[in-house]
């Protein structure tokens, strides 16, 4: 057993675990955020993806001890307050989702992607095909990601815009 | 996944002694293979050192013709670090191949190479470059360092710390990515040392891992042009075969890989 401290959406958190626990099972079976998926167990889906100190990680793929110190933003954590994060308002939007498994995964994933272009100088012009390259380590079985591409490149915008006006 | 111990090491003599201290011990880095095969129970190490950690062991670097990646540095940092897409833009370029963005930022060179899979990105760029492979107790030609599948010249406990690139007058790389896995079906690297010796390594090829392409070096030595591999034929004798493509077929790509490798070596 080891004790794991982390900061979770702005929280100080400490859990006593088995130093065999993933990060995934500290949000959901511990800290009850149970937004972060599991959706295989070959780490290829996605569906687990959270932000730990500001980059999209697999948290099925990580031991809570290699977070230990590390900030970790879930899905629960992106809105402010009953005010939807736009990467969550364009999914919505755009239609980009239907069953919601692959969801939280995505939009992690796709915050990640948007943040990155943004702070590489693109301007936050990202364009239709790098969304979908960089959207390959996430696994949608509904949707056919047409309306997942199309959220990002709405979502992408919207940050733009409200980067802008900070 | 079974009970394991966790270390974080902060050191590579601290890492090493850990190794020391456990009964089987295994180090860990970016995690992106060793943790899917400890779910699967394919690995149970009583104790796992975590190298990621270890400030010594993060970085690229370029000085004089030598590019060098530490062994903890992950893709992402490869991919995007302005060292390493001047010195060796194909590298770079072949770090940004690998698997998806959450596995860049954290899969490691040295975690890509120790594990020595026979169709991983970088150890096709280490024998094509003829780069050296430094540990905490020697240097290793990558000739010399891989052996086959999932087999390399590491000894038990010995740590990776480094690899080090000679920069090339020219390199390319090509690769037919699996669609799910998004490992090499089968990808080549082409090299053009300052010397002017021509090295080709074709990865997801053979069934005994990352392999030199005689054939293909005669050829582009003759001529370095796509066309000079036109005519060369590669025998799918010791190639894999799997439900994903038959021998012949990746016998195929060798060329058209190494094809594409040189008209991006340009
Ligand atoms: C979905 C997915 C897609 C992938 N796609 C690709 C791909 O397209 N191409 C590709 O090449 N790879 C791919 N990978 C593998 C990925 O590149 C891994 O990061 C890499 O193979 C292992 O690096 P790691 O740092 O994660 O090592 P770990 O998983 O931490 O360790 C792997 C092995 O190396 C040993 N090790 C680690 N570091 C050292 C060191 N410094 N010295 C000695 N031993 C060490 C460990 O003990 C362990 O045995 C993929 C992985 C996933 C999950
Ligand atoms: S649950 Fe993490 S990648 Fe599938
Ligand atoms: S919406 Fe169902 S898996 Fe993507």
């Amino acid at each position: 057993m080891s004790t794991v401290k982390l900061t979770v959406n702005g929280k100080a958190v400490s859990v006593d675990v088995e130093d065999r626990t993933l990060l995934v099972h500290v949000l959901r079976d511990h800290l009850n955020l149970t937004g972060t998926h599991v959706g295989c167990d070959t780490s290829q889906c996605g569906a687990c993806v959270v932000h730990m100190d500001g980059k999209a990680v697999k948290s099925c793929t990580m031991l809570a001890g290699q977070a230990d110190g590390s900030s970790v933003t879930t899905i629960e954590g992106i809105a402010k307050g009953d005010e939807l994060h736009p990467m969550q308002a364009a999914f919505r939007d755009n239609h980009g989702l239907q069953c919601g498994y692959c969801t939280p995964g995505m939009i992690m994933s796709a915050i990640d992607i948007v943040q990155r272009h943004h702070s590489q100088g693109s301007g936050g012009q990202l364009d239709e095909a790098t969304v979908r390259q960089e959207l390959e380590g996430n696994i949608c079985r509904c949707t056919g990601y047409h309306n997942i591409v199309k959220a990002v490149l709405d979502a992408a915008g919207r940050m733009k815009v409200a980067q802008a006006a900070e | 996944m079974y009970q394991t111990t966790y270390h974080r090491a902060s050191s590579v003599d601290e890492a090493a002694s850990l190794f020391g201290k456990s009964s089987e011990a295994k180090f860990l880095a970016g995690g992106q293979t060793l943790l899917p095969v400890m779910k699967q129970r394919l690995a149970g190490p009583s104790d796992v050192i975590d190298l990621s950690k270890i400030k010594d062991m993060i970085g690229v670097e370029a000085a004089g013709d030598t590019l060098t990646i530490k062994a903890a540095t992950p893709h992402y940092d490869v991919a995007t670090s302005d060292a390493a897409k001047k010195a060796i833009p194909a590298l770079a370029y072949l770090a940004s191949l690998i698997g998806d963005p959450a596995v860049r930022y954290r899969g490691t060179i040295g975690g890509s190479i120790a594990n020595n899979d026979p169709a991983a990105d970088y150890p096709a760029a280490l024998l094509a470059l003829g780069a050296t492979v430094k540990t905490n107790k020697r240097s290793i030609p990558a000739e010399d360092f891989f052996q086959g599948l999932f087999t390399t010249a590491l000894e038990d406990g010995e740590i990776i710390t480094a690899v080090s690139f000679p920069v090339p007058a020219k390199a390319g790389y090509a690769k037919m990515r699996h669609p799910a896995s998004r490992f090499a079906l089968t990808a080549v690297f082409v090299a053009q040392t300052k010397s002017g010796e021509i090295r080709v390594a074709a990865t997801g090829a053979s069934q005994s891992g990352v392999m030199r392409v005689g054939a293909i070096e005669a050829a582009l030595k003759a001529n370095w042009s796509p066309s000079a591999i036109d005519s060369v034929s590669i025998p799918a004798s010791g190639l894999l075969s799997d439900i994903h493509g038959t021998s012949e077929y990746r016998a195929n790509l060798v060329k058209v890989m190494a094809q594409r490798a040189v008209a991006a070596a340009g």
